[in-house]
């Protein structure tokens, strides 16, 4: 699959074929604009959500195979040795917002709807296109809706929903059907979360200017007032230790570190960090993506819709956790012309390096490949050959990184 | 018995001290509730002023104060209760006989009565708070006719006080129903404190709408049959029937907003009471428990993990680790052989033995001589079924079908915690345990057409008050089927096809669906801890086992995994298995026990998964048979 979209350049065909067919019915999808439907544009990761073709995105954490949610209701699967792509729908999957597939299991897809949180079955020897919706299990909470996020543990064994109207987020044992709410007043709803990759912590994020990060062994819960805005996207370093937050409205990166990484008693913490970023293009931060070694960052730039010259872009660093925090930068990615990023997420075991996938403006998908080979093994990186092909480097932008705190 | 002296030394070292302080708080929280209480009985709209002071006067009255230690004495009880009628293997009635049994057990009656007299002191404790005309059951009042004051009867207050009763006695039965006692864990660990605050909301709910349901109830109830007591009560105490007055009975003296709120306030006042104590119960008492500490610390403690990984300081035997492992692994196989049994049961059940029955009697034979395989390992007698040609296997198996099965139908009741004694929970039967002696009955009426069994005719005579058709026999009779049997058995068929043209038994004895299968895994939370803990060891001991001993028994974990997965499919085959139970809106009664199979099934494959994807290639390296291979290569490429 992959030497495949290196070869054939950034697009898969049937995407492309996919978002025109998906620009004519634009209209058709566009009225059903509910007030549930605003809220989760707003905190869904997808940038300018409500009018975009993709609605979201998931790589298989094991496997070659992703998930899509398009602006019909639909969820396709992608799949890298199979031509089949089974076609999920269901009556209550509506306005999704956000998809993650179970780890450490083939086949679970948790899907985030306005109503409701659907856990799709899908097979994945069958040959069918079309799973029936017996396939799904529907859970649903009464007050805790829309959903505009989930997170499974990286175990497998809970998953937990956040709604922005619901003060509690939801802790769930899906194969019993059965939640725990976990109530915390203050912050008026819970809108991002996102688990650490060893387990032991969870950031979740409110509509104000509050986030918590909650221990996951006896689910006790520290806060984290902020100075302005909420938080916008968050993602934790491999081991755990390191977070990254980006907040609205901000161009900044705030650095988080837990220094007792076992999680069992006496936390400590590092002083927050700050990377301020100042750059000619681009704008707020509005997403933030680790792949999976540590050693590339994403940050997607929200682009003044004022200007002409100022699209949305992703900037890319390269990233060193010891001795000290390093981001270095590494360069940008760029669609075609007039196609903004709205989503990126890092494959989540590349073998050769980094692969960004980056859903665009015009209903694309890309895979960007970033060759290297790991600092630990050889102590330097190869050039991105990839990089070359569909990205520029914009030497004429200033770009640069500063360590204030 | 070894395991049995553990228990008790569980429960009279920890249980008990749970209990204690769960009913200490539950004590401590009486005086909030009451107060509530009262601010909701005497509230006034229009004079609130008044209202307020009115009720504290009311809570500073020694009238309170003696309600207060009423209903101390109230909670005191529901806390002996809880502690006595726990359990955590719920009780799975198979048919509506069995439970017909189980609500008419004398235990059960015992508690019935017990309850229905707590509810009417507590409604007692309300109409003398709430006061007025609810206050006595005598009043004064003036004979019509001769005008002469005389004491009649309040028949407000015996209506609160019947109340009580009515929903003592509900609460009681929707217990037996609604597994009220049944001890589940939740998926997640907290604190007690945060807990219980999360609970309450829920606990609040569920005591109003099942006070606002049997507020329904029991006015339908009275209407119809009030008469009967109102004039016993009022022969008896010689009492006037006060004839100026509406009678209760009737629709317009029902229809009264007053009476009928007042009558839901104290029922939520009354039920509140009784959940808040089993709420606090149940949170004490699930705390810290040793599989369910193995499963979590194995999670996420290193220096615990070392432990265990460890070798003995003089001789060098990773005695720690083959402890855990033995443990575990008995627990496993030994659900493995039940469901192995329970399909032959079923597999044997409708038809005749034939050709398909023996092969797959075949392929549970060499199945279950695996899980023997490793069981010779672990030493655990009790499970050393000796295997030789497949009709032993056959019957071997059938018989541990028999007292597997049964098991979940004893009124298992005392069964303890399984903290120290993780044993326990395999060591269900109990000789001394009352259903003993019908287990074998089952034994015979396999063998013929049933009438009235749709897939485990194993299980419906399990319940003690067992049905008139199921005579208990001799258990020898089991295993050497002779002339005297053969008789009985031809008597017991005509019996039963004379019995099951009668609709009522009919609808008595029908298989409630599912309910096999629920019995199967009511046990299930200990198997599920163990596979979490032992998933958790062997992907950890990747990396941090420095002297191998996990590889030593990486074999029989992944065999006895596999198999157990095999027969976990296998029995999601069956009809019933697969469906997904009802959910219940809100109730007390805690139903996460009727989706423990999927938790299992789900938890089985998750722990497979975390072991191929740590070991990965490696486990081509492993000496396991092709079989068990080729279905390990299905999860290392992500195809199950």
């Amino acid at each position: 699959q992959f030497t495949r979209d290196t070869l054939k350049g950034h697009s898969r065909p049937e995407s492309s074929s996919r978002s025109a067919f998906l620009d004519q019915r634009d209209t058709l999808w566009m009225r059903r604009l509910l007030c549930s439907d605003e809220m989760v544009a707003e905190f869904s990761q997808m940038l300018d959500w409500s009018d975009s073709a993709l609605r979201s995105f998931a790589w298989h954490p094991h496997t070659d195979k992703f998930a899509v949610a398009l602006l019909d209701d639909s969820i396709r699967i992608y799949k890298s040795n199979s031509s089949a792509t089974p076609t999920l729908k269901h009556r209550c999957q509506r306005s999704v917002c956000a998809l993650q597939w179970k780890p450490l299991c083939g086949s679970a897809l948790a899907v985030a709807c306005q109503s409701c949180l659907l856990i799709w079955h899908v097979d994945p020897t069958s040959l069918s296109t079309r799973p029936s919706s017996g396939c799904a299990q529907v859970l649903s909470h009464p007050g805790h809706s829309p959903i505009t996020s989930i997170a499974w543990s990286p175990t497998g064994s809970l998953l937990v929903s956040a709604s922005p109207v619901d003060t509690g987020m939801m802790v769930w044992d899906v194969a019993a059907e059965s939640a725990v709410p976990l109530q915390r007043v203050g912050g008026g709803g819970v809108t991002y979360l996102s688990w650490s990759p060893d387990g032991s912590r969870l950031l979740a994020a409110t509509p104000s200017a509050l986030f918590r990060v909650w221990e996951t062994r006896m689910w006790t819960c520290e806060r984290w007032p902020c100075l302005k805005g909420s938080c916008q996207s968050a993602c934790w370093s491999p081991d755990g230790g390191c977070l990254l937050l980006s907040m609205q409205g901000e161009r900044v990166i705030y650095a988080l570190t837990f220094s007792d990484l076992t999680g069992m008693n006496n936390n400590t913490y590092g002083p927050p960090f700050l990377f301020s970023l100042s750059l000619s293009v681009g704008g707020e931060v509005c997403s933030l993506s680790w792949d999976p070694r540590g050693e590339r960052l994403a940050v997607l730039l929200k682009g003044d819709s004022q200007a002409v010259n100022h699209p949305s872009v992703i900037a890319v660093f390269k990233t060193r956790s010891s001795p000290v925090f390093e981001l270095l930068p590494c360069g940008f990615v760029m669609g075609e012309a007039g196609a903004e990023p709205r989503f990126m997420q890092f494959h989540p075991h590349f073998q050769h390096g980094a692969l960004l996938t980056v859903c665009w403006s015009d209903g694309r998908i890309s895979h960007v490949p970033f060759y290297f080979s790991s600092a630990g093994l050889l102590g330097g990186d190869s050039p991105q050959q990839a990089l070359a092909s569909n990205t520029a480097d914009h030497s004429s932008n200033k770009l640069y990184t500063e360590q204030i705190s | 018995m070894f395991s049995l002296k553990q228990n008790s030394w569980f429960i009279r070292k920890v249980v008990i001290w749970r209990a204690v302080a769960s009913i200490a708080w539950s004590v401590l929280l009486l005086p909030v509730t009451t107060a509530v209480f009262v601010l909701l009985s005497r509230f006034s709209l229009f004079h609130p002023i008044q209202w307020i002071s009115d009720c504290t006067s009311l809570l500073a009255a020694s009238s309170t104060i003696f309600s207060l230690v009423v209903l101390c004495g109230v909670v005191l009880i529901t806390g002996f209760f809880n502690l006595e009628f726990y359990t955590l293997v719920p009780s799975i009635p198979c048919s509506r006989m069995a439970l017909l049994g189980t609500v008419l057990h004398p235990r059960q009656c015992v508690h019935s009565l017990v309850y229905c007299t707590m509810g009417m002191l507590v409604m007692w404790c309300a109409s003398v708070t709430i006061g007025g005309r609810y206050s006595t059951l005598g009043t004064t009042c003036r004979q019509s006719e001769s005008g002469e004051v005389v004491t009649c009867l309040n028949e407000y207050h015996l209506f609160i006080l019947l109340a009580g009763a009515f929903m003592g006695y509900s609460h009681s039965f929707l217990g037996v129903v609604q597994n009220m006692y049944y001890v589940s864990f939740q998926p997640i660990q907290q604190y007690k404190y945060p807990r219980f605050k999360g609970c309450l909301p829920m606990v609040v709910k569920c005591s109003v709408i099942q006070a606002l349901y049997s507020a329904r109830n029991f006015a339908a109830f009275y209407f119809f049959f009030g008469y009967a007591p109102k004039t016993w009560i009022s022969s008896t105490l010689n009492l006037q029937i006060d004839s100026s007055l509406q009678p209760l009975d009737s629709l317009t003296g029902l229809l009264d907003l007053s009476l009928l709120y007042h009558l839901s306030i104290s029922g939520t006042f009354l039920y509140l009471t009784w959940y808040l104590t089993v709420l606090l119960f149940r949170i004490y008492v699930t705390e810290f428990l040793a599989l369910q500490d193995l499963a979590l610390l194995s999670q996420h403690s290193l220096s615990r993990r070392l432990e265990v990984f460890s070798l003995s300081q003089p001789g060098g035997h990773a005695h720690n680790w083959n402890a855990i492992s033995r443990e575990c692994l008995s627990l496993l196989s030994e659900l493995t052989q039940r469901l192995v049994a329970h399909q032959d049961a079923v597999a044997s059940n409708g038809r005749v033995k034939s050709q398909s029955a023996s092969s797959d009697t075949r392929s549970a034979s060499s199945s279950s001589s695996v899980v023997s395989g490793t069981e010779d390992i672990a030493e655990t007698p009790r499970l050393s079924v000796p295997l030789r040609t497949p009709g032993s296997v056959f019957k071997s198996s059938v018989g541990g079908a028999n007292s597997a099965l049964t098991a979940p139908f004893t009124p298992d009741v005392d069964s303890p915690f399984s903290s120290p004694a993780i044993r326990r929970l395999v060591g269900q039967q109990d000789p001394q345990s009352p259903c003993f002696g019908t287990v074998q009955s089952p034994h015979i009426m396999r063998r013929g057409p049933k009438p009235w069994s749709a897939s485990t005719e194993s299980q419906s005579s399990g319940s003690p008050p067992a049905s008139p058709a199921t005579v208990p026999s001799p258990p020898a009779a089991s295993q050497k089927p002779s002339f005297l049997a053969q008789w009985l058995q031809n008597r017991r068929e005509q019996v039963k096809s004379f019995l099951a043209k009668r609709v009522l038994i009919m609808y008595l004895f029908n298989k409630l669906p599912e309910a096999s299968s629920q019995a199967l895994f009511a046990d299930s939370q200990a198997h599920i801890w163990a596979l979490q803990g032992l998933s958790h060891l062997v992907a950890a001991s990747f990396s941090e086992d420095q002297f191998g001993v996990v590889q030593t028994t990486l074999p029989n974990i992944l065999s006895c995994l596999v198999v157990l997965l095999e027969a976990v499919d296998r029995h999601f085959k069956l009809p019933h298995a697969s469906s997904k139970p009802v959910r219940t809106i809100c109730s007390m009664g805690d139903s996460t026990y009727k989706t423990l199979r999927f938790l299992l099934r789900a938890v089985l494959k998750t722990t497979i998964y975390k072991i191929t994807t740590t070991f990965g290639e490696h486990l081509n390296a492993v000496n396991i048979s092709t079989e068990h291979r080729k279905r390990l290569q299905q999860f290392l490429e992500f195809k199950d």
